[in-house]
């Protein structure tokens, strides 16, 4: 795990880390931190309806004249409950699959990918939308929806990579001192994936965010909860009519904000576990020994010919 | 304590079955040492993964039997085959940095061992790596350091001490000193000498190298295209060797007493498992074939005592 030290090398990641530890540090205190309490109920007068911003309500009112600001903060908490749950169970689940599937290999595999691209196949959102249709509205079952949609990639990651591991000769050593089968992919197959599923998470986390954020806007999501996808649904009913910015705009701009905040960290772990997505030898063509087309001498090296 | 019969093993290649170890037999009897060589793609490391069931998929035992201690291998469940896995028979690999799982501490690795057969706490295990290591002759805080940080000879003595962590009664070395420079294979092969004197092991020893076989071992099978050409103890092998090909093999080492003479070498190739010749395996290559070696294969026959020939000009 030394390698992550790499992490704070890479300006993309360390900007990311910064971004993200924003939104957790308003997550976690959003009590504290927001101006009013956007679940209480307030009294309001016809001015308050979607005010525009001023010196008490920094991003205005919404139609129901409560605080933007505050609403923005507390939907922070779920946006990450539900992106840092929802992926840690669907990277559990991928990796479990994609273990075993690549480990043992035969029937099982062919029977466990078939499930991966039956999933793969059918386009998430409608997906998620009977789903919900069925079991109804709640943040749980939110979680478990995306989740469930959510691991076949992973599962094919981990499989491919425990494919040309299991063929390694420690697996063969690790059979020869008379472990099984579940020792050997848990103490030496495991342990070889797991910096490319830490990658793999980071990046899943902002896929479930944008998942939740979408399956509310589409208003599936829990009504009683403030979310960055709720306030959207709410905005873009009632707000955009009536151009009020002040309710549309910051919802956006936060799920844009972690989304992107978690690829630069993931994009930046993703380069340090698999150095040549940054740089392939072939991507270097003058540095190539031999090109199908030819490299075109550079203007220097042409005048220096006689 | 170790006996193989009439040993067979195909590979599966297409749905074709592959001959690629047919009628091997040999005894190992415990404090002894037996040396398995021949060209690369004879069978060897097959023979010897076969004695711990670890085929490759493709693999099967086809018939024979493999007697530890009286006790055939191939008949027993999986389960109870795990109990026989280090605990009777550990295995040395050629290349211990692929032995070695590269994320994982060096001390871990040994302790796997001895945590798994032994159920033994985690201190006892961290204790009983230390001795290992000792042992092997590195030093036992070490044991914390990954594959990477050890040197090629050092890697191979941890693949050693990990061998030995069940106090085995056979130890497997297959190719222990392939990709070691030559200071390096005279210390570990001294170091299995003494560990071999030390602790009682019978060991198999798979390798190219006659030198030392008849350095280190008692007896010597030598095996071609899957087959037993010749097996008998070291000194009649060295000596006396009735198989063409074994006096070839013999006749292409280097002699300290004549260092000027020429080497000999043996003309073409094994054969393929796929076009193994009818008769005598070796016929195509042999300088004393005659019209029955191409028609007939030859039976492994006890010339003399001890001595076991695969030939029919054995006796001229």
């Amino acid at each position: 795990m030394k390698q992550f030290k790499l992490f704070w090398h890479k300006p993309g990641g360390v900007i990311g880390a910064v971004m993200l530890l924003v939104v957790l540090f308003a997550a976690i205190f959003a009590p504290w931190i927001s101006p009013y309490d956007p679940y209480e109920r307030v009294q309001v007068e016809a001015d308050d309806i979607l005010a525009p911003p001023d010196s008490e309500h920094l991003l205005g009112r919404d139609d129901a004249g409560k605080d933007v600001w505050s609403q923005l903060i507390h939907g922070a908490r779920v946006s990450l409950l539900v992106g840092f749950t929802a992926s840690f169970v669907s990277m559990f689940i991928g990796t479990t699959v994609g273990l075993i599937a690549g480990y043992f290999g035969g029937k099982l595999d062919n029977f466990l990918m078939r499930i991966v691209d039956f999933l793969l196949v059918i386009p998430d959102l409608p997906l998620a939308l009977v789903i919900i249709a069925v079991w109804g509205r709640g943040l749980w079952k939110v979680i478990l929806v995306i989740s469930l949609l959510g691991w076949t990639y992973t599962a094919r990651l981990v499989r491919s990579q425990t494919l040309s591991i299991k063929e390694r000769q420690f697996i063969l050593r690790a059979r020869a001192i008379g472990a099984n089968h579940r020792r050997i992919i848990i103490n030496h197959v495991l342990p070889m994936v797991l910096p490319l599923i830490m990658a793999q998470a980071v990046l899943d986390i902002s896929a479930s965010i944008l998942a939740e954020a979408s399956l509310s806007f589409l208003g599936l999501g829990d009504p009683t909860l403030i979310t960055w996808g709720n306030m959207l649904n709410f905005a873009f009913e009632r707000a955009v009519s009536r151009q009020a910015w002040w309710f549309l705009l910051p919802p956006g701009f936060a799920i844009l904000w972690v989304t992107l905040a978690l690829i630069l960290i993931g994009t930046s772990l993703e380069e340090i576990v698999n150095p040549r997505i940054k740089s392939h030898h072939l991507f270097n063509a003058s540095r190539m020994v031999s090109l199908i087309l030819p490299v075109p001498p550079s203007a220097e090296a042409v005048k220096e010919e006689p | 304590m170790l006996e193989v019969r009439d040993l067979s093993i195909d590979y599966l290649s297409n749905g074709e079955p592959l001959h690629a170890v047919e009628n091997v037999s040999f005894k190992l009897e415990r404090g002894r040492s037996l040396a398995l060589v021949g060209e690369s793609g004879c069978g060897k490391t097959t023979t010897m993964l076969s004695l711990l069931r670890l085929l490759p998929a493709e693999g099967r035992i086809v018939s024979g039997q493999i007697l530890y201690d009286g006790v055939d291998l191939l008949q027993l469940s999986e389960r109870e085959m795990r109990r026989y896995r280090w605990n009777g028979i550990a295995i040395v690999f050629q290349g211990a940095m692929n032995a070695l799982n590269p994320v994982r501490k060096i001390g871990d690795q040994i302790a796997e061992a001895v945590q798994l057969h032994d159920r033994l706490d985690n201190r006892e295990a961290r204790q009983r790596v230390g001795e290992l290591m000792e042992m092997v002759g590195i030093a036992p805080e070490r044991a914390r350091q990954y594959p990477h940080q050890f040197s090629g000879g050092m890697r191979q003595r941890a693949m050693i001490a990990m061998s030995l962590a069940c106090n085995p009664d056979i130890l497997i070395a297959d190719e222990p000193t392939t990709a070691l420079d030559v200071m390096i294979q005279a210390q570990i092969l001294d170091l299995l000498q003494k560990l071999q004197s030390q602790l009682g092991l019978s060991i198999v020893l798979v390798t190219h190298d006659l030198g030392v076989v008849a350095e280190l071992c008692d007896d010597v099978l030598v095996m071609y295209a899957g087959k037993v050409a010749e097996y008998g103890d070291v000194d009649t092998i060295f000596n006396n060797p009735a198989h063409p090909y074994t006096r070839r093999l013999l006749e292409a080492f280097p002699d300290v007493d004549s260092p000027t003479s020429t080497l000999a070498s043996i003309p073409g190739y094994p054969p393929p498992l796929d076009k193994l010749p009818v008769g005598c395996r070796f016929e195509p290559r042999c300088y004393r074939k005659s019209e029955l070696c191409a028609a007939v294969s030859p039976d492994v026959l006890e010339i003399k005592p001890r001595h076991f020939v695969a030939c029919h000009h054995a006796e001229d």
